[in-house]
């Protein structure tokens, strides 16, 4: 099983929610793989404290030009979608950073003068957090812009074993990255606050996972502040809150320092296993259904 | 005319509060500067819940191309499926069929086809606008959840910003950034002139700060530092302050938990305008009146 952790808004509790989940499955001997998503600014390795013993750079396949067999006539520039090549006075120029290594100019070009090369866009971290969590996470590479490779890639990477629950971190927002790091998942938690700013992302993400058919279910954190709104949004649209977690101090602090929620209260680790029951038992009823 | 970025690497510090007072403190009478407004958060944008904006104007968004086969001439040889790199190209029932979420929209199936079958489709992926605001003009977007190419929305965005701030001598363009380091937010960052950035004194909030410090220095763009509920974790805060004094960072202040944020959110207001002499806005407007004079070059 895959669950997925997102939310529109950032700094809702995301990583908050899928580390202690993951650690509430491990105490309870269910093996987990953690996969955190969120390539640009992961931050789970923090809750988890994993050993670290493997890395592999994402590697995008970058074209190059051999001058000596290029005549110049430009085709290449021709197919490329993102203008990442072009042919200057006879010349062609690759632009690295916006190239998506599709491949098609080497495959189009006339005189096979181009071969490519990797160019590393970010790193892949893997190991342990203890021995019924395994870890894996992404590093997009400071000033690249692509996350999705990098995602794409970590979800390749190791093969989760039959027994593992997959626990994916996403990161913020709902465009391209968020959509590589839900898709595929079995169930998404979509953690939110009840503040104007969180329900209105949480209505954008509602439509991408309504949008990518995977069913979804919602954390209200730091319940207390703000209104009512987003409860009365999820029934209104029929969303199950499965798990609330109050505004407290203590829990914020805690956080701050890296804590997980079930170390800050110890009583979490049974409303964790219960989020965890509450979701096998959403899948199944969908699954008769079907 | 300069351009002032707010960022912050880790969601959720709380770049649109900060950036939503800006906004209301750059509009007071006796203000020097003039402000234009732009929310590069393309996909959840949050700044036109408290700026009341009256949209003036909307344009379509057409952002990238998906490849589209056409079955009937289809002979079914499945190069397409061979060349693509993004997986995005799957043997349904004998039929070969492109997934427009994996689609990168390269065209390099449509090349390949040896029948000519495959056609590229520019995708409406959202829309823009302009918009008159409490605080002044709003450029602002929605990207339709699942699209891709925020950062060239972003960069629209941004361009209508400039080119109105240029007609209409405004002399700042306040734009609310996104989290991360990737694509949209390197189109935030690109020709500003200062990016402040709104950091939170927690593990995951120092972690990502460094991360989107590293992005704007490799852009070449100054950065400035403010610590966002610097009471919650004191720790953290000197954490922060130590580096941004090994790194030659400027510390522009410290905001105080506080939960008239909040109040202010929930009321559709800025922090500044719904409860001027909180503990908060006091603060944000400390930290305004040093961000201003840094980017305008004045005393």
């Amino acid at each position: 099983m895959i669950i997925a952790v997102a939310s529109g808004k950032g700094g809702t509790g995301k990583t908050t929610v899928a580390a202690s989940l993951a650690a509430t499955l491990a105490d309870n001997e269910q093996p987990v793989f953690f996969q955190d998503c969120d390539v640009e600014a992961p931050n789970a390795h923090i809750f988890l404290k994993p050993g670290i013993d493997l890395r592999v750079d994402v590697n995008i396949l970058i074209p190059q030009v051999d001058e000596a067999l290029c005549t110049g006539c430009g085709r290449c520039a021709e197919v490329c979608e993102f203008h990442a090549i072009v042919v200057l006075a006879g010349k062609p120029l690759v632009f690295s950073e916006i190239c998506h290594g599709c491949g098609s100019c080497t495959l189009e070009c006339p005189e096979k003068a181009i071969s490519e090369n990797p160019k590393p866009l970010g790193i892949l971290e893997g190991g342990h957090a203890n021995t019924q969590i395994r870890f894996a996470h992404g590093l997009l590479n400071v000033g690249e812009p692509m996350a999705v490779p990098v995602i794409s890639q970590l979800k390749k990477w190791q093969v989760p074993h039959q027994r593992e629950v997959v626990v994916r971190d996403s990161p913020p927002g709902t465009s391209c990255p968020v959509v590589e790091s839900i898709r595929g998942a079995d169930f998404v938690i979509l953690v939110t606050e009840p503040t104007p700013f969180g329900l209105h992302d949480l209505k954008l993400s509602v439509q991408l996972t309504a949008e990518l058919g995977i069913p979804t279910g919602v954390i209200v954190n730091r319940d207390g502040v703000g209104d009512t709104k987003v409860d009365d949004f999820c029934t209104e649209v029929g969303l199950p809150i499965l798990m609330r977690i109050p505004l407290e101090r203590k829990i914020g602090a805690g956080i701050a320092k890296g804590d997980l929620l079930t170390e800050i209260y110890p009583a979490y680790e049974d409303r964790f296993y219960q989020l965890f029951e509450k979701i096998e038992g959403i899948l199944v009823e969908r699954g008769d259904k079907q | 005319m300069k351009q002032l970025v707010i960022l912050s690497g880790k969601g959720g510090t709380g770049k649109t509060s900060v950036t939503a007072a800006f906004a209301h403190l750059a509009s007071s009478v006796d203000s020097p500067v003039k402000a234009i407004l732009a929310d590069a958060d393309v996909d959840t944008a949050n700044l036109e819940l408290v700026l009341a904006p009256q949209v003036l104007e909307r344009q379509d968004f057409w952002g990238g191309k998906i490849a589209k086969i056409d079955r009937d001439t289809c002979n079914g040889c499945g190069i397409c499926q061979q060349v693509c790199r993004f997986d995005a190209i799957h043997l349904d029932a004998f039929i070969y069929e492109v997934d427009p979420i994996a689609c990168d929209g390269c065209a390099a199936c449509v090349y390949q086809c040896p029948e000519g079958a495959i056609t590229m489709e520019l995708q409406l992926a959202g829309e823009w606008f302009r918009s008159e605001s409490l605080y002044g003009p709003l450029f602002h977007a929605a990207l339709t959840p699942a699209q891709e190419n925020s950062g060239k929305l972003v960069t629209l965005v941004k361009q209508n910003a400039r080119l109105l701030a240029m007609d209409e001598s405004y002399n700042m363009v306040l734009v609310d950034g996104p989290p991360g380091i990737g694509c949209p937010v390197i189109s935030a960052a690109s020709g500003a002139d200062v990016a402040l950035i709104v950091a939170e004194p927690t593990a995951a909030g120092v972690h990502d700060m460094r991360r989107v410090l590293q992005t704007t220095e490799h852009f070449g763009v100054e950065a400035l530092v403010c610590i966002n509920k610097a009471d919650i974790h004191p720790l953290g805060a000197a954490e922060i302050e130590a580096f941004c004094r090994e790194e030659g960072i400027q510390l522009v202040g410290q905001i105080p938990f506080d939960l008239s944020v909040t109040e202010a959110m929930v009321q559709g207001q800025t922090v500044t305008s719904f409860a001027p002499e909180s503990p908060a806005s006091q603060a944000i407007q400390e930290i305004w009146v040093k961000v201003m004079n840094l980017v305008l070059g004045g005393p």
